[in-house]
C-alpha cells in the first residue's frame, strides 16, 4: 500500500449515505466486489489530479455506468501559480520571464503575445525591426511543432504506442536546438521582449535551420507512416470525441479543434501581426470534427510550419546585421546578450563601454534595467494564433513602469469546457483520447 | 517618451476611469528625489468623439438603432484608443447588447474571448471592471465590451446564456475579483480552493512572500519593495 495514489470511488449528490471507496494500489477486485454486494450502480470515478494522462495536473470527475461515461466535469486549479498577479509587482520587460511559464509547451507564443500587447500600449508595433519579426516568427513556428509533436506524441503514448511518442520527441529535440542556438534556453526562454528580441541568432543559423527542417520533415513523415492508416490508430481515434462545428462556435473553441470541423480560422491569416501577411503557407482544415482530423490537423500544420520555417531561414540571410530591437533608447534594452566564458550574459563590449568609457551609458543601463519604462496609461488586447487556438492578452498600464494588469486568456483553459461534451456518452477508454485531442497544457490553463 | 507622452488625461476627453492618484516619484515613505510634492492623476483615456474611424462608426450606429431607445442608457461611452474599440456598456443592458452584437448579422461578434477583470481602487463605486474581448469571424474584427461595478454592489449579469464559454472565464474572474455575475450556471471559485476566502487578484489583496537573506544582505519581497512610478 502506497498511500500515494488515491483513486475514490466517492458517491456525489443528494444520496450522502451512499457508501465511499478508497483504492490504494491492487484491491480493485475487493472494491468491485463491494459495490457489486451493496448494489449501488452509479459510481463516480475521480481521475487526477496525478494521472499521468491528464497533461499536468488536471483532475476529471467522470460517473460512470458500466463502461459509459454519463458526466464528466473537469476540475481545475492544481497548477495555479498566480503569474498575472505576480507580473503586477514586476517591470513590463520582467513580465516575458513570468508570461513565457504559463504554458511552457508553447512559451515563444506568450511571450509574443505579451510582447505585442505591451507594443500596442506604447504605440510602436510598427517600429519593430523587420529582423525581429523574422526571428519571432522563426522561433513561434518551432514552437509550434513542438507542441504539435507532443500532442500527438503523448496522444499514441497515452493509447500505449510508445514509438509514436519516442519519434515525436526525437523531433522536437532537434527543433529544441536551434531554439537554443537562438536563445540560448531550450524552453522559458525569455527571448521576445518589448520592441524586439533578446538577442540576435549566431551567423551560421540558417544553415543549421535547413538541416533540422529536412530532419523534422522525414520524422513528421515517419509519424504518418505509423499511426494515419494504423487500424488501431483508426478504431481508437475516429468518430471519438466529436465536437461539430456549431458546438466549437458555443464553447469559443478555437485552433486545430475548429479547423478539424471546417472552418479555417486563423489568426495568422485573419488578423496578421509579426508580418505573417508575407509569407507563404496554407490553413489545413479537415471535415470529420474527430479526434482523429485533429491529428490531421496538427500534422498537416507542422509541414506549414516548416514551409514558413524555410522562408524565415532565407530572409535571416537577407537581413544578416541588421537590429533585432528598436530604435528607441527609452524602450529598448541597453545591451545586448553574449555567450561568455562563463555562460550567457550581457555582451562584454557593452559592458567595457558602460563600465569603462560612458558613465552617461551607465546610468542609462541601470535605470533601465532596474526602474524599466513607462508605458503610457491604457488598455489593449493582443491576439496570436497558439498551437491550441486563440491566445490573447489583456494588458492595462497605469502609465507606469509595470503593468496594472495582465490576463492572458488561454485557448486551453476555454478549450478544456468542451471536455463534458466530448466524453459524455461515450466510453471510460475514450476519455484519454478526448483529453489529448482538446491538447492543452495545465500551465497555461492554470496560470 | 517625454513626460508630456504619459500625460494622465487626454485633452478634451473626461475620463470615466480614475486608476490612480499619485504623490511623490516612489512608493512609501523617504522620497528624497526633491519629487515628493508631486500630484498626478491618472485616469485611462477618456471617450472620443465621432467619427471613430474606419468601421467602429458603422458597429456603434448599427447597434444604437437596435437598441432602439435604451442606447443612450445602455453605451455609457465609446472609446477609441490605440486603434481599438472599447463600448463602455451600463450592467443593465450588457445581456442585450451582447445578444444584438452576436446575432445581428452587420456585427456577427460569435466568439467573446472571455472575460477579464480589474480592480481600480481609485475608482469609487465603480471599483471593479469586467472586460470583454469580442471576436467577429464572419467580418473579422475585434472590440471589447467594458462593464463596471462598484466593490459594495458586485453584481454583473452573467452573459453565459449568450455566450456559453464564459462560464469558466466569469467563475475565473468571480474568482480572483469578486464580481458576481448574476445568471451564472454555477459561480463557484475556479483556480483557488473552495475554501478560499479573499479574491487574490485585487488590489488590497497582497501578494506575500517573504524576505530573502543572501550574503548579509536582506532583500525584501517584491510587493514591499520600493516601486519606481
Amino acid at each position: 500500500m502506497t498511500g500515494t495514489h488515491t483513486f475514490a470511488a466517492a458517491p456525489l449528490g443528494p444520496d450522502t449515505d451512499a457508501p465511499e471507496f478508497h483504492a490504494y494500489g491492487g484491491d480493485w477486485s475487493d472494491i468491485a466486489d463491494e459495490a457489486t454486494r451493496l448494489g449501488h450502480q452509479r459510481i463516480v470515478v475521480n481521475m487526477g489530479p496525478q494521472h499521468p494522462s491528464t497533461h499536468g495536473v488536471l483532475r476529471i470527475m467522470l460517473e460512470i455506468d458500466g463502461e459509459t461515461v454519463t458526466e464528466a466535469r473537469a476540475g481545475i486549479g492544481y497548477l495555479h501559480t498566480g503569474i498575472e498577479k505576480n507580473m503586477e509587482y514586476r517591470t513590463w520587460t520582467q513580465g516575458v520571464t513570468f508570461a513565457t511559464r504559463m504554458d511552457y509547451v508553447a512559451a515563444m507564443f506568450n511571450e509574443a503575445v505579451y510582447c505585442l500587447g505591451v507594443e500596442k500600449l506604447l504605440d510602436i508595433v510598427d517600429d519593430v525591426p523587420e529582423r525581429a519579426n523574422v526571428l519571432r516568427v522563426m522561433m513561434q513556428e518551432l514552437t509550434r511543432i513542438g507542441s504539435h509533436l507532443v500532442a500527438i506524441g503523448t496522444g499514441g503514448n497515452e493509447m500505449g504506442a510508445t514509438t509514436v511518442m519516442t519519434t515525436a520527441f526525437l523531433a522536437r529535440e532537434e527543433t529544441f536546438k536551434i531554439i537554443e542556438q537562438v536563445t540560448g534556453l531550450r524552453t522559458n526562454n525569455a527571448y521576445i521582449r518589448p520592441g524586439g528580441v533578446a538577442q540576435d541568432a549566431p551567423e551560421d543559423i540558417s544553415e543549421a535551420v535547413r538541416e533540422m527542417v529536412g530532419y523534422v520533415r522525414e520524422k513528421l513523415d515517419e509519424l504518418a507512416h505509423l499511426q494515419l492508416k494504423n487500424p488501431i490508430f483508426i478504431g481508437r481515434l475516429k468518430d471519438v470525441a466529436r465536437l461539430d462545428l456549431a458546438g466549437c462556435m458555443a464553447l469559443g473553441i478555437t485552433g486545430p479543434m475548429l479547423r478539424s470541423a471546417g472552418l479555417p480560422q486563423d489568426l495568422r491569416k485573419d488578423q496578421p501581426y509579426s508580418g505573417y501577411e508575407t509569407y507563404d503557407f496554407q490553413v489545413p482544415t479537415a471535415q470529420g470534427a474527430d479526434a482523429y482530423d485533429r491529428v490531421i490537423v496538427r500534422m498537416e500544420e507542422c509541414y506549414e510550419s516548416l514551409k514558413i520555417i524555410e522562408q524565415c531561414a532565407d530572409r535571416l540571410d537577407q537581413t544578416a546585421g541588421q537590429p533585432v530591437m528598436v530604435g528607441d533608447k527609452k524602450i529598448a534594452w541597453p545591451s545586448q546578450l553574449s555567450v561568455g566564458t562563463d555562460g550567457q550574459g550581457n555582451s562584454l563590449a557593452h559592458i567595457a563601454d558602460i563600465m569603462g568609457t560612458s558613465m552617461e551609458a551607465l546610468i542609462h543601463h541601470f535605470k533601465i534595467v532596474t526602474e524599466g519604462f513607462p508605458v503610457p496609461a491604457g488598455q489593449a488586447f493582443a491576439t496570436v494564433e497558439n498551437p491550441k487556438g486563440v491566445l490573447g492578452v489583456h494588458v492595462v498600464s497605469d502609465g507606469g513602469t509595470k503593468p496594472w494588469r495582465a490576463h492572458f486568456r488561454d485557448p486551453g483553459f476555454n478549450n478544456l469546457q468542451a471536455l463534458s461534451m466530448l466524453c459524455e456518452g461515450g466510453q471510460v477508454a475514450d476519455v484519454v483520447v478526448a483529453v489529448a485531442s482538446i491538447d492543452f497544457v495545465l500551465g497555461g490553463v492554470d496560470r | 517618451m517625454t513626460e508630456s507622452d504619459i500625460a494622465p488625461v487626454p485633452e478634451g476627453r473626461e475620463s470615466l476611469t480614475l486608476i490612480n492618484v499619485r504623490e511623490g516619484m516612489f512608493s512609501g515613505s523617504g522620497d528624497t528625489s526633491g519629487f515628493g510634492g508631486l500630484t498626478k492623476t491618472i485616469a485611462m483615456p477618456g471617450p472620443s468623439a465621432k467619427p471613430y474611424g474606419g468601421w467602429f462608426d458603422s458597429v456603434v450606429e448599427i447597434l444604437q438603432e437596435l437598441l432602439e431607445d435604451t442606447a443612450d442608457a445602455a453605451i455609457e461611452a465609446v472609446v477609441v484608443d490605440r486603434g481599438e474599440l472599447t463600448l463602455r456598456v451600463n450592467r443593465d443592458h450588457l445581456v442585450e447588447v451582447c445578444r444584438h452584437l452576436r446575432n445581428d448579422q452587420d456585427l456577427r461578434f460569435e466568439i467573446c474571448l472571455g472575460v477579464s477583470g480589474v480592480h481600480y481602487p481609485a475608482d469609487s463605486g465603480a471599483e471593479l471592471h469586467a472586460v470583454y474581448p469580442l471576436l467577429s469571424l464572419t467580418h473579422n474584427r475585434q472590440m471589447r465590451l467594458e462593464v463596471a461595478c462598484g466593490d459594495d454592489d458586485p453584481h454583473i449579469p452573467s452573459v453565459c446564456s449568450i455566450y456559453p464559454a464564459n462560464n469558466w472565464h466569469e467563475r475565473e474572474a468571480y474568482d480572483f475579483f469578486g464580481i458576481i455575475f448574476d445568471g451564472h450556471p454555477g459561480l463557484a471559485r475556479i483556480q483557488m480552493p473552495d475554501d478560499w476566502s479573499g479574491h487574490p487578484q485585487r488590489k488590497d489583496y497582497p501578494l506575500g512572500g517573504i524576505p530573502v537573506t543572501y550574503k548579509g544582505a536582506t532583500i525584501p519581497s517584491p510587493d514591499t519593495r520600493r516601486q519606481y512610478r
